[in-house]
């Protein structure tokens, strides 16, 4: 028997251990795995569909794969953008309150581990879920896309659609850590459930009206400059990147579409010696969602911290 | 040394609510400890602040020499603690709940599992070792909280209501259990309401009221302070006029009247006076005895003083 001087991850990788086990195993799991599957079959079928047609017409085949819809399927893009927080969500609404009603929690705490190692085990083995669950839907797309096709995925796309992958983690990520959030502020798993829901049911719906109505108010168009309208279409963009769905979007459309060569409103001036509908460089891509990536991981971050300080202070009354 | 347990004014206030009140409380090593009081009146919150599970409002807290708030690593691999109501998870057999435990305490390989087999087996456990926490009755649950306290070998072991679902053989199995760790040199403090059961094991209690400890020695020391030291007589006796007779000794305080007897309460040990009392009114005496104060006594007559005062 050896025992492992304590530090302040000490335990962290028998929680993560254990976690994803337990998330893998879960029924849960089955069903979020049934659904994603499903979407992907439909979609992929939709997008086979359509890419016959065009082969040979575009350089960026393979990407079509994930953004092309067709009626009345949205692509898969579309579907992942609404199916992942709601995956992040399931997988992290009970994280902390669901040991509280098994009455776990004590005696959890009572052996040698800092709170922040329970915390973080669990939300690293709801990330990595998560990874697994999109990897596994994305060897599934490339896989059947290609059988069907016949078309071959150049490095480059291979690469942006693994960046895709990464950054659509990453907004799972703000998801688990917001539902992290809400189970460790409400005792009932239920509640915990519906308030992750609905900040994004708020976000995803009512956020870009709300932005849309702010917008005009904080920069008003008074003569009609271009000025003016400019600095409003910028005030209403900053307010809707406020959203983490805003930063996912953004993030999706430059990386998987390379002729986009701007997010957000764009000068004639910036446009200039720009040949339109050129694609951009791999690299150029990145830079351009850059800030998108960023916006992403640090909402996330800042839901965990908001979960940890209030986990660190709570009474663990079994 | 250290004593294993050392508060000074210790605090918690939930609100207005004062839940544990300026508690200065030690439990020296390898000491029994039994904290005992009414609903409510503190002991889980003074529990859980032993443990840093929850932050006293104000006071100090040393448990086996460090501040579990400030230390709560090197607190908790020394200390194991039995929750009220103890959960598991429910997906996962006996054996695995506490090889995860084991693995959060830094323990692993064969001798762990041969420990988990030895402490399953020592609870009774062993034909539902594989079987999910799901299906265990409240008892079982409870004995594999025991099992999963003692599996990293603490030095002190802190119990809220250890015997609760228990039944009365395991509950009896229990006691023995407590009383091997107190010669193996283990502290032990627990808080319950089965206070024979307590008598029984116990080298101290502490009896808490509204959040305060307002009494705290050993089972002889408390009937002192609360019976006032009487000595009590319980004589098995048949015969007419007895009671007055008994009544009239000299040093009697209090004669109650009992099945197949009369129970005294004296100054001193008058049992050869009761002896001769009863034959001098021709009386048959079957049995005579002084009998120990017992904590039930106590804590009874204790709170009836108690709130007799208030009222
Ligand atoms: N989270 C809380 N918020 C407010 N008051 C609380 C909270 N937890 C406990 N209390 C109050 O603190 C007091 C002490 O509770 P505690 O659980 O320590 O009692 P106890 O002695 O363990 O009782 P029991 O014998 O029923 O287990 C009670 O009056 C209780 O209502
Ligand atoms: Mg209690």
């Amino acid at each position: 028997m050896t025992r492992r001087e304590g530090s302040a991850f000490s335990g962290l990788g028998v929680v993560f251990l254990k976690e994803f086990a337990d998330q893998l195993s879960g029924t849960r799991m089955r069903l979020l795995e049934a659904l994603i599957v499903l979407t992907a079959m439909a979609t992929i079928y939709a997008a086979i569909q359509t890419i016959k047609n065009v082969v040979g017409e575009d350089v960026f085949l393979f990407l079509r794969l994930f953004t092309t819809a067709k009626e009345p399927l949205p692509s898969f893009v579309a579907f992942a953008g609404f199916l992942v927080p709601l995956l992040a969500i399931a997988l992290g609404f009970d994280a902390v309150n669901g040991e509280f009603q098994r009455r776990t929690l004590g005696r959890v705490l009572s052996q040698p581990i800092y709170r922040d190692a329970l915390l973080f085990g669990k939300y690293l083995a709801g990330l990595a879920t998560l990874a697994l669950v999109l990897l596994a839907v994305w060897l599934l797309i490339t896989g059947l896309g290609i059988l069907f096709t016949g078309l071959a995925a150049s490095g480059e796309e291979v690469a942006r659609s693994l960046l895709y992958l990464a950054a659509t983690l990453a907004y799972g990520g703000v998801w688990l850590a917001v539902a992290l959030f809400f189970s460790v502020v409400f005792k009932s798993p239920t509640t915990s459930a519906l308030a992750a829901i609905g900040v994004w049911l708020f976000f995803t719906v009512f956020w870009g009206m709300i932005a849309g109505l702010l917008a005009p108010v904080i920069s008003p168009v008074h003569y009609g400059f271009p000025e003016e309208v400019l600095r409003q279409a910028q005030t209403e963009l900053a307010l809707a990147r406020l959203a983490p769905n805003t930063l996912y979007a953004e993030a999706t459309l430059a990386l998987l579409q390379p002729e986009v060569r701007a997010l957000g409103p764009v000068l004639p001036a910036q446009l200039e010696g720009m040949v339109l509908g050129t694609p951009l460089p791999l690299s150029q891509s990145v830079l351009l969602v850059w800030p998108q990536f960023a916006g992403l991981i640090a909402a996330g971050v800042l839901f965990f911290t908001l979960a940890y300080v209030v986990f660190q202070r709570m009474e663990i009354r079994a | 040394m250290m004593a294993a347990i050392e508060t000074q004014g210790l605090t918690k206030r939930y609100g207005r609510l004062v839940a544990v009140e300026d508690l200065d409380l030690v439990v020296e090593r390898g000491e029994v400890f039994g904290i005992l009081g009414p609903n409510g009146s503190g002991k889980t919150t003074t529990i859980l602040m032993l443990l840093g599970l929850t932050e006293p409002t104000a006071g100090t807290v040393r448990v086996l020499g460090r501040d579990p708030v400030r230390e709560p690593l090197k607190v908790k691999r020394r200390v194991g603690y039995l929750p009220d109501t103890v959960g598991f998870y429910d997906e996962l057999s006996g054996r695995e709940n506490l090889r995860y435990t084991a693995q959060l305490n830094g323990m692993r390989g064969p001798a762990v599992e041969a420990r988990i087999e030895e402490l399953l087996g020592q609870m009774g456990l062993l034909d539902a070792a594989d079987r999910p926490v799901r299906t265990y009755s409240r008892g079982m649950k409870q004995r594999l909280g025991l099992a999963d306290v003692l599996l990293k070998e603490p030095e002190l072991v802190i119990l809220d209501e250890p015997t609760l679902g228990l039944d009365p053989q395991a509950a009896h199995e229990f006691l023995g259990l407590i009383r091997s760790l107190k010669e193996r040199g283990l502290t032990v403090l627990l808080s319950s309401h089965l206070l024979h059961q307590v008598q029984a094991i116990t080298d101290r209690v502490g009896l808490f009221r509204k959040g305060r400890m307002e009494l705290v020695g050993s089972v002889p020391e408390l009937a002192k302070k609360v019976l006032g030291g009487a000595y009590r007589i319980r004589v098995r006796a048949e015969g007419e006029g007895l009671e007055s007779a008994l009544a009239a000794i000299p040093g009697v305080l209090r004669v109650r009247r009992e099945n197949g007897g009369f129970l005294l309460e004296t100054e001193r040990d008058l049992r050869p006076d009761v002896a001769r009392a009863v034959v001098r009114e021709g009386g048959r005496l079957f049995g005579l005895e002084l009998e120990e104060p017992s904590l039930d006594e106590i804590y009874r007559a204790y709170f009836e003083e108690v709130n007799r005062d208030a009222a």
